[in-house]
């Protein structure tokens, strides 16, 4: 099952590459705006031994890591206070429903305005756009907890705060987990987002723009593939890490892997 | 040791307890039965403070119950949403055991000697969802055991396991209870279950809810699952909780005989 899937979604990456091949050297596309898939892989393996472009996406990754840390560290507590205590979940959703279909790139002029840092000034527009799924899926999952689960521990005599920590958290765990995966892919566009709109000492976008003005398409695409391919890794790794975590989850579920 | 007395609950308009009372008696297994969706619910939760009742009294010791009193443990039916998955059964016997201020360790022996007394030392690591339901119910039992309450509260326990661990359930509650000396307060729907386990059986009516009967059972504290229930006295007690139970009223001759 697994193994068959994986080659199958080889395959489509390898016959979407093959294509993309293709239709270059058939000369349908001029070479000069958008160079031929195999000069696009071979500039993103030359970036590997690129010393520039290796700073810019380590600048680039901390930003991602400290950015989504934070958020993580106020995303969750502002999800449980407000699953835990409905009347204040009722007065802070409308700001909520107001602010969040905003798109976050947005916010990044203002962010310009309000940081002189570079690295403060991506870290906030993270934190503030990637906090909207762990706040949102940890204020569902706390309503979604078992009563009877809840019930049980109190019966022991046990306080509100033991029942949010002890159970109501746990249960919670695997959707949080979910809205931290989601929020870690937001992340990473805001962390290019933020460098492409507001310029600085180095980023991956700040790479990529650069390679664009140098009219390297070839490396300019090449570090945009890295960046994607980063955001697939990143999405596989937390998916492996909540299978580990969550086993309890999956099998009561009766989740198929 | 448990005085309920004049019990009333309202859900809105809609009287579900109308004037219960029921006695327990230190060390007595009491079995309350009634028809389905007459309030036993409502009384059990009652009387463990998880809900507060429109009226009436509960007394547990003398001390009447206004917040979760410390000295009491439930087992309820749904085992699998009782019992927290992401926990061992030995984490989960001695989670509550946090309560009694007692250390890792103490707290893992009692919980230990709690599942070794349901028959089931070997399984302390696995978890709720690698067990049967029979085993996942002995779990509960286990978590109520270490606890060590006065007065445990059973709320059908035994209405979501096959008829054979049912059997077996029955006879290892017989057997906990009797050893530990715990008054008990057993709900169930199952009229054979509530006079082979109990000491007395309190009938309630269809709700509003009122106390149809109240029966003492002489059948011996020892019972077999095949012996007594052939009993003359059991099989006459059965039936006739079973004509109260579908609102008939008491038969004076079996009455007498108590």
């Amino acid at each position: 099952m697994e193994h068959a899937r994986v080659l199958r979604g080889v395959a489509g990456v390898a016959g979407f590459l093959a294509a993309a091949e293709i239709v270059g050297a058939t000369g349908l596309i001029d070479d000069r705006f958008l160079p031929r898939m195999s000069a696009i892989l071979r500039g993103a393996a030359e970036l590997l031994a690129d010393q520039e472009f290796l700073a810019d996406a380590r600048a680039t990754l901390a930003a991602w890591g400290l950015g989504l840390l934070l958020t993580v560290a106020v995303a969750v507590p502002a999800g449980l206070a407000l699953g835990a205590l409905p009347p204040v979940e009722r007065a802070v959703r409308p700001l909520i429903e107001f602010l969040r279909p905003i798109p976050s790139v947005a916010v990044v002029p203002l962010a310009i305005l309000l940081f002189s840092d570079n690295l403060h000034l991506r870290v906030a527009v993270v934190v503030y756009a990637a906090s909207w799924p762990i706040v949102i899926n940890t204020i569902y999952a706390l309503r979604d907890v078992d009563p009877l689960a809840k019930e049980t521990l109190r019966s022991f005599g046990f306080g509100p705060m033991s029942v949010l920590l002890r159970v109501a958290l746990p249960s919670a765990a695997p959707f949080i987990a979910t809205g931290i995966r989601v929020a870690a892919g937001t992340a990473i566009i805001l962390v290019i987002s933020a460098e492409l709109l507001a310029g600085g000492a180095e980023g991956v976008g700040i790479y990529i723009m650069e390679a664009a003005s140098g009219n390297r398409m070839d490396l300019m695409l090449g570090a945009t593939l890295w960046a994607g391919l980063f955001g697939v890794l990143s999405n596989s790794a937390l998916v492996a890490v909540e299978r580990r975590l969550f086993r309890w989850h999956d099998a009561r579920a009766g989740v198929a892997r | 040791m448990l005085e309920i007395t004049d019990l009333v609950h309202s859900y809105g308009s809609h009287r579900v307890l109308d004037g219960v009372s029921i006695r327990a008696a230190e060390g007595e297994l009491v079995c309350v039965v009634g028809p389905s969706g007459c309030g036993k619910s409502t009384l059990l939760r009652s009387v463990a403070g998880l809900i507060r009742p429109t009226g009436g009294r509960v007394l547990i010791d003398g001390r009447p119950v206004e917040r979760i009193p410390d000295n009491l443990a439930v087992v309820f039916q749904d085992y699998s949403r009782s019992l927290y998955p992401w926990m061992t059964a030995a984490n989960n016997v001695a989670l509550p055991l946090r309560r009694r201020g007692l250390d890792r360790r103490r707290r893992r022996e009692a919980a230990m000697a709690a599942l070794d007394q349901v028959g089931l030392a070997d399984a302390a690591e696995k978890y709720p969802w690698e067990m049967s339901g029979g085993m996942q119910q002995r779990v509960s039992i286990a978590r109520a055991l270490a606890y060590r309450p006065s007065l445990l509260l059973m709320d059908e326990p035994f209405g979501s396991v096959d008829a054979q661990t049912r059997e077996d359930l029955e006879d290892l509650v017989l057997r906990v209870c009797a050893h530990h000396g715990m008054t008990t307060l057993l709900i169930t729907h199952d009229i054979d279950e509530s006079v082979y386990v109990g000491d007395r059986v309190i009938v309630l009516t269809r709700s509003p809810t009122r106390v149809a009967a109240d029966l003492p059972v002489d059948l011996g504290r020892s019972r077999d699952q095949i012996a007594t229930r052939q009993l003359g006295a059991f099989v006459r007690l059965r039936a006739e909780v079973g004509r109260l139970v579908r609102g008939g009223s008491p038969t004076p001759t079996v009455l007498e005989k108590h």
